[in-house]
């Protein structure tokens, strides 16, 4: 194997890793805002309020990520109402499909998190809430939410891991992330194996950064659980 | 409603897409008995190597594996038949996907088993060494079946990702719903209907799986006590 064309590429490679860092943390930081309106409708107990947000949370995790880009990307242009549009300028343009793609599959995996989470609280702790007269709003606030938050570390920590997986669909749809990168220098050199074991191993040092993080909001929030 | 004409290609597509998602689970599940097997055993090899491929498996995005063995399988097998003097081979898509597939899940159920194991009560185990079994007729006899149980949340959980992994194997050229329905929407101009169509299949597929995971669940529960 030769890695010296690898490492004449390492620009390309690392102008793709900002790519799918951009990708990841802005999907994850709006993913992670939706989540949160979503999951307190989803556990609600008017059923009305519920069905939408189960609804949407159902087809979003019940359907393949690639489904729902190719739907965005390819699917939406064949609307003329979208192609005349002001929107046009965002739904052309392979990046912010692929953005959007990622922010509202995440939404939903993250917002089922939550809804988890915010099931489990413990019957004491909100009849403890209740006893101490606070109203459903500050319950939810200073009860509900910070303990639920804290339950959702593990599995959040997971979503994280498999969003930044799903990134590199990014490069299905000619972005140059680092997986568009990768499939570049393997189309010019015919390197499959240096290209994408080099991709790899990227990916690779960015998941246990992830994990490494992870690691250390579990030692930080999840304290009073370790015996 | 015949969709132009295309709906048998895209149910084609879609019996293929099945295919591949039940070919996996197979290697996935036989992957992930050795892999738990290893992890459990007392053999510090076994479990270094079980160790690196889980985690390998859950650091690189399973679309960078996927191309990887595509186009490096080729060059392996390739060298491999030169020294042997056979002819060019052609790494089918399919097995390629099916492959990768299944040793990605493989370390996703290489966990689920290790835990599902870990659960089964002590006690069953050293009444069937009472009995003088061995220790294969204990795994096979007394492990495997109360393992099922609390293996199968986890179990049931890996099969509806994988089935939504299934997609990315129209990306290697392999012609599932997904790949199906882009011809389709190339030659109609439709692709926000072709792409929904395949969503809706995605859930379709996922609503059986849960049913039958149900049935599953009701079958292995019997005999234990619910609160």
């Amino acid at each position: 194997m030769d890695f010296a064309v690898i490492y004449n590429n390492l620009p390309l490679y690392f102008s793709g890793m900002w790519i799918t860092i951009q990708l990841l943390v802005l999907s994850l930081v709006a993913g992670l805002t939706l989540a949160f309106p979503l999951a307190l409708m989803a556990s609600s107990k008017n059923f009305w309020l519920r069905v939408l947000p189960k609804t949407y949370i159902y087809c979003f995790r019940g359907t393949p990520l690639l489904v729902q880009i190719f739907l965005i990307y390819h699917g939406l242009a064949q609307f003329d109402a979208v192609r005349e549009s002001f929107l046009w300028i965002i739904f052309r343009e392979a990046y912010w499909c692929a953005l959007i793609a990622f922010a509202l599959n995440t939404a939903a995996y993250t917002a089922e998190i939550l809804r988890g989470s915010i099931a489990q609280t413990s019957a004491g702790e909100i009849e403890a809430g209740r006893a101490y007269g606070m109203s459903n709003r500050i319950l939810y606030l200073r009860v509900i939410l910070p303990s639920a938050c804290r339950r959702a570390i593990p599995a959040y920590g997971n979503e994280m891991i498999f969003m930044l997986h799903g990134t590199a669909l990014a490069g299905v749809i000619t972005i140059v992330d680092l997986f568009g990168a990768a499939k570049i220098v393997n189309s010019r050199y015919f390197v499959p194996f240096e290209s994408f074991i080099s991709a790899g191993f990227f990916y690779l040092c960015l998941s246990f950064l992830i994990i490494t993080g992870v690691k250390y909001a579990e030692r930080h929030w999840l304290r009073y659980l370790k015996v | 409603m015949n969709l132009y004409g295309y709906l048998p290609l895209i149910l084609r597509g879609m019996v293929l897409t099945v295919e591949v998602a039940v070919l996996s689970l197979l290697i996935a599940m036989i992957l992930g008995l050795l892999g738990a097997a290893a992890k459990l055993s007392d053999s510090r090899l076994a479990q270094r190597i079980a160790g690196v491929y889980t985690t390998l498996i859950r650091g690189i995005p399973d679309l960078v594996l996927m191309t990887l063995i595509f186009f490096g399988g080729q060059i392996i097998i390739n060298n491999i038949g030169d020294q042997l003097g056979w002819d060019y081979v052609d790494v089918s898509p399919f097995v390629a996907g099916v492959l990768t597939i299944g040793f990605i899940f493989g370390a996703y159920m290489t966990e689920t088993f290790r835990g599902g194991i870990l659960a089964v009560d002590h006690g069953e185990i050293d009444a069937g060494k009472a009995f003088g079994m061995s220790s294969r007729q204990v795994f096979f006899r007394i492990t495997m079946p109360a393992m099922a149980r609390h293996a199968l949340p986890g179990f049931g959980n890996n099969w509806l990702v994988l089935v939504k992994t299934t997609a990315l194997v129209s990306v290697i050229g392999l012609q599932d719903m997904l790949y199906n329905a882009g011809l389709a929407a190339g030659a109609t101009r439709k692709p926000f209907t072709f792409y929904l169509v395949v969503a809706l299949l995605f859930l379709l597929i996922t609503a059986v799986s849960d049913l039958g995971l149900r049935w599953l669940n009701r079958r292995y529960s019997v005999g234990i006590r619910k609160v």
